[in-house]
């Protein structure tokens, strides 16, 4: 299983984290800064794969982006590129040629979208079609309550 | 509870809700589209006038998310934002002290975006649990997201989302449910996985997919996390694998996966579903082109990989179920399009069920073949899991990956890191007798070359292969000092001794080693090890290096005082360490006998008596002592090493603990060598002190007969002394002063470690019984500490069938010894003793928890009790 996913930028700052493993909050700093560290001093044209302590670390740089996981030992890298591709393609359907600042000013839904396609570190549902439509639902769910409540949304 | 009450709190201020709403509606544009600057924006925001009076206090509009963030993006520095989000948290707490509904959502969901930022938001969780429970989706989607990042584990909120959790897996709606089942199976612990695991079984069996592919990624977590309860969702599993759906589909084959990994019971159960995978997958691989799973023209290939997975574990070792998915693996492998990543994938997924099945020999020559393709690939992804897959491989099918071999070492050349290590991590796995030669060439160019954080596990393999294949001793003994030269600084700290070993035990390679340690030295005396091994071996050999007899190499002619130069270097040299020194001088005192210059060597000596290194000043005065008092053993006691047995596989570990080079601190048999080495009474000792066996010290207690070493044992014997437990060998001569150690004045020795170290404690007075705990770790290793329990008694009737029994945490191993007597005598005429030895690797404070049983008065008695924490190990670090 994925253990977690991070999306930081080239500068550094985190963009979107997912623990699928119990990990206390000062862990979790030290995994984020770990990863920055390994993954942005990396030389470009280098393999996405880079071992840390017994993980798998995958990572890939989408425009100013870095998607970074780590995976478990029997999990296979190269299929969690093709996750890490269609997370990215989710993304994009969902915002419309996705930039950065998308993810930035509406980190929420990034994990809406994140949470119909992965749980529990493992893909949640295998098709493209199946993710947009379930999020979209969910969406005018949220749209009709609010005009029906006619309250301010976050 | 909570629900109830925020829902009555939610309806209270409904009202107030809605007339903010319409204030805020109205200064949306402005805040939304005109702001830009930090100030103004608020400035607005405490524009309090702009309120009616009743809620100026009580509801000043928070900014909206957008905007924070669009605010705090403003920030030109860390010190900027910090005030920033200060300020904004200041609100935010403020606003959850009021209660406040209307602006709940919108504030915990600023909170975890200064979460994100790094900024502390605790303070949300509770309000996360509020969202939760509210009726809105909003709320709720919030709400969740929020417990997701914020909660941990270990929250006591979690009985709270329990309930909340509950409630929402019944909801009507499928998208709150889905929320439930997705933060349940993403942070639920395990009591509350206990709790809920049976509405997750019963979404398992519902029909709409959209729940069934969450809920059985939540039962995967459930039994993650309380294996017990995998037979639960047994029955749910049956129709799982005939779903249409490819999400419950790919789901229930991880279920399936993570059910056989967890029970041997399950695996068997589930061969069965053999033929139904493989169908699966041949209509995945031969059904045409379906747009929604289609990737790269390839048909779902998430799913593929994972129904290889779940294959791969059911035909382990079966041979029946290998058979069984043999055609649709070598479909698999050489249908696939490999153009692309996605087809690699299923392929490296394909070889390493191949690999690990018991699939025919067809097959895995196959399956090699394509990992060798993989190895000359253009892609370093595919490449580095090619690397990886033959190591995995490597174990079973050696001639197999060896045929790369040429392959794999040219990835050591690589740029990337990455697959320098995997390549590195294989070369050593492919050394083996024939090839050891060319391999070790290779990897100790490698050695030369490489980033200094390959270097010690680079080290580490050199050394091992070379112990293992090596061809000739001499072979042996350049390549490790080709090691020591290249990557001194960088080995593990056992290479030291263990060169030593292997240098003494080669007896026809002393003359040609020590020649070419000693031009080492001259060359650079910056690599720790390599200067240690080289002062160990001048001082050992130095007869041999003088005397020029080399039959190897170009003799190189050097006088005495050259070499006592060279050594006399080290010991002022600012690059040598202290264990350095301790080498120097010790050689030097060896070649007292060695050499002729005496006078010379007796002046350094007494030099270093003085020195503020307490190690070397101890060593210095002992040898001083050995020059003036017992001048007539010092031949003896200096007499060159025996041949050292290698006790152990597995030396290493233990001879660092016994020669204590890694720790120059411990202040223990490193020492005994030079001084107490000649006796055959050493063992006698050691068994007297430690009673068990302690395999290892033999190969620095060489238990070589010397005529004059017995009187040297008074120096240990003291130790025994020290302890009353433990009742003195009658062979041993106690009553003679220690008198090696009488002309010093600083403080004595490990003799007294023990006893100075941790003072005898009462452990149990209750009812006229006394338990007594007397301590010494008058042992070669320090992680054993002997405790000596003495149990008296006051009354006036005797205590019978008296037992002692403890208990130590695991990190402790404890060992009973069998106890004096059984019969405690009344009236304190004697004590009962047994001896308690502990191993405490950890260093731990010791916490023990005795149970005792006896018979008074005829009647039985029992009773526990917990010591204090005892504290074991401290002093010995600092003596």
């Amino acid at each position: 299983m994925m253990r977690f996913l991070l999306l930081f930028s080239r500068q550094g700052k985190l963009r979107l984290q997912k623990w699928f493993t119990p990990v206390t909050e000062r862990e979790k700093k030290k995994v984020i800064r770990d990863m920055m560290l390994m993954v942005l001093t990396r030389p470009p044209k280098m393999c996405n794969f880079l071992q840390w302590r017994d993980l798998k670390i995958v990572y890939k740089r989408y425009a100013s982006l870095f998607f970074c996981a780590g995976l478990e030992d029997q999990d296979n890298e190269l299929l969690m590129l093709e996750i890490l591709h269609r997370y990215v393609e989710l993304l994009d359907k969902y915002f419309g040629n996705v930039c950065e600042l998308d993810i930035i000013f509406n980190f929420e839904k990034a994990y809406f979208i994140l949470d119909e396609f992965l749980m529990g570190g493992e893909v949640l549902e295998t098709s493209r079609a199946a993710v947009g439509g379930c999020l979209e639902e969910a969406d005018t769910l949220q749209e009709t309550m609010e005009e029906y409540m006619s309250r301010p949304a976050y | 509870m909570l629900l109830s009450q925020t829902q009555a709190g939610h309806r209270e201020k409904q009202q107030c809700a809605q007339s903010t709403g319409l204030i805020s509606a109205l200064q949306r544009p402005a805040l939304l589209y005109n702001l830009c600057s930090v100030s103004v924006t608020f400035r607005l925001r405490d524009d309090s006038w702009y309120y009616p009076a009743s809620f100026r206090r009580r509801m000043p509009a928070p900014i909206r998310l957008r905007e924070l963030i669009r605010t705090i993006r403003t920030a030109r520095t860390q010190a900027e934002e910090r005030e920033m989000i200060q300020k904004e948290c200041a609100a935010i707490r403020s606003s959850f002290r009021e209660e406040d509904n209307t602006y709940r959502c919108r504030n915990v969901a600023k909170l975890l975006y200064m979460h994100m930022l790094g900024y502390p938001a605790h303070f949300g969780q509770l309000e996360c649990l509020k969202l939760i429970a509210s009726q809105k989706f909003t709320d709720k989607r919030i709400g969740y997201l929020g417990a997701m990042l914020l909660l941990d584990e270990r929250q006591d909120v979690h009985l709270l989302m329990t309930n909340c959790i509950k409630n929402d897996l019944n909801h009507s709606t499928q998208y709150v449910q889905g929320l439930a089942l997705c933060t349940l199976g993403c942070m639920g612990s395990s009591e509350m996985c206990r709790d809920l695991a049976g509405e997750v079984e019963k979404l398992l069996k519902t029909s709409n997919s959209y729940l069934r592919k969450k809920a059985a990624l939540c039962a995967v977590h459930v039994i993650r996390k309380v294996p017990e309860l995998m037979e639960m969702f047994l029955p749910a599993t049956k129709n799982l694998l005939s779903e249409k759906n490819h999400g419950v589909l790919h789901t229930s084959v991880v279920l399936l996966t993570e059910m056989c990994e967890r029970s041997p019971d399950m695996l068997a159960h589930f061969r069965k579903l053999v033929p139904q995978l493989v169908r699966i997958l041949k209509n995945l691989i031969m059904s045409g082109y379906s747009p929604e799973h289609d990737v790269s023209g390839i048909s779902d290939p998430f799913l593929q990989v994972r129904i290889l997975r779940l294959l791969r574990i059911l035909g382990k070792s079966d041979d029946d179920s290998s058979e069984a998915m043999n055609d649709i693996l070598a479909q698999v492998a050489t249908n696939t399009e490999t153009s692309k990543n996605v087809g690699n994938a299923i392929l490296y997924e394909t070889v390493l069920t191949i690999m690990d099945i018991k699939s025919e020999s067809g097959l895995r020559v196959l399956a090699i073949n394509i990992l060798g393709r993989f190895l000359l690939n253009n892609d370093k992804n595919i490449r580095y899991v090619a690397l990886t897959s033959l190591l995995k491989t490597v174990q079973t099918d050696h001639n197999a990956v060896q045929r790369h071999r040429s392959t794999i070492v040219d990835c050591l050349k690589d740029l990337d890191v990455s697959i320098k290590r995997r390549a590195m991590e294989l070369s050593f796995a492919l050394v083996n007798g024939n090839n050891i030669r060319g391999m070790m060439k290779e990897l100790l160019y490698f050695l030369d070359s490489c980033d200094p954080e390959f270097k010690a596990d680079c080290a580490s393999g050199v050394f091992l292969a070379a112990e293992k294949y090596a061809p000739s001793k001499r072979w042996h003994i350049d390549t490790i000092m080709r090691v020591l030269t290249t990557a001194g600084s960088y080995v593990r700290d056992d290479s030291v001794p263990n060169l030593i070993q292997l240098i003494t035990n080669s007896v026809e390679m002393h003359a040609y080693t020590v020649q070419r340690l000693y031009k080492a030295l001259l060359d650079d005396i910056s690599q720790q090890p390599l200067v240690q091994v080289a002062s160990w071996c001048t001082g050992e050999y130095g007869d041999l290096l003088v005397s020029g007899q080399c039959e190897e190499e170009e003799p190189i002619q050097v006088t005495e005082d050259e070499v006592l130069d060279v050594l006399e270097g080290l010991l002022v040299s600012n690059l040598s360490t202290p264990v350095t020194r301790g080498y120097a001088l010790t050689a030097i005192m060896k070649l007292s006998t060695r050499f002729n210059s005496v006078n010379r060597i007796k002046k350094v000596v007494s030099i270093y008596g003085s020195s503020i290194d307490v190690e070397l000043q101890q060593r210095a005065v002992e040898y001083n002592a050995l020059f003036k008092k017992y001048d007539h053993m010092r031949p003896a006691l200096l007499e060159r090493m025996p041949i050292m047995e290698k006790t152990s596989t597995n030396g290493p570990t233990e001879i660092v603990q016994t020669n204590g080079e890694s720790e120059p601190s411990v202040v223990e048999p490193k020492h005994l060598p030079p001084v107490s080495q000649p006796s055959n009474q050493a063992n006698d000792l050691l068994d007297l002190l430690g009673g068990n066996d302690v395999p290892v010290i033999q190969t620095t207690l060489p238990t070589k007969p010397a005529s004059a070493g017995g009187e040297l044992l008074d120096l240990l014997g003291d130790l025994s002394l020290s302890s009353n437990s433990v009742p003195p060998a009658p062979s041993l001569p106690v009553a003679q002063p220690p008198f090696l150690l009488d002309g010093l004045s600083s403080p004595p020795l490990f003799n007294d470690i023990a006893a100075a170290g941790i003072p005898s404690m009462t452990a149990y007075n209750k009812n006229g019984l006394k338990i007594d705990f007397t301590f010494e770790r008058a042992n070669p290793n320090p992680n054993i500490a002997v405790i000596t329990i003495h149990a008296s008694n006051t009354t006036e009737a005797e205590m019978t069938d008296f037992v002692f029994q403890a208990a130590v945490p695991k990190t402790f191993q404890l060992q009973l010894l069998s106890p004096s007597s059984n019969v405690v005598p009344a009236l304190n005429q004697g004590t009962v003793t047994q001896v308690i030895r502990v191993l405490n690797p950890q260093k731990q404070h010791l916490r023990m928890r005795i149970k005792l049983t006896y018979t008074h008065k005829g009647s039985p008695v029992q009773d526990l009790a917990e010591t204090a924490a005892l504290k074991l190990h401290g002093n010995q670090q600092s003596i």
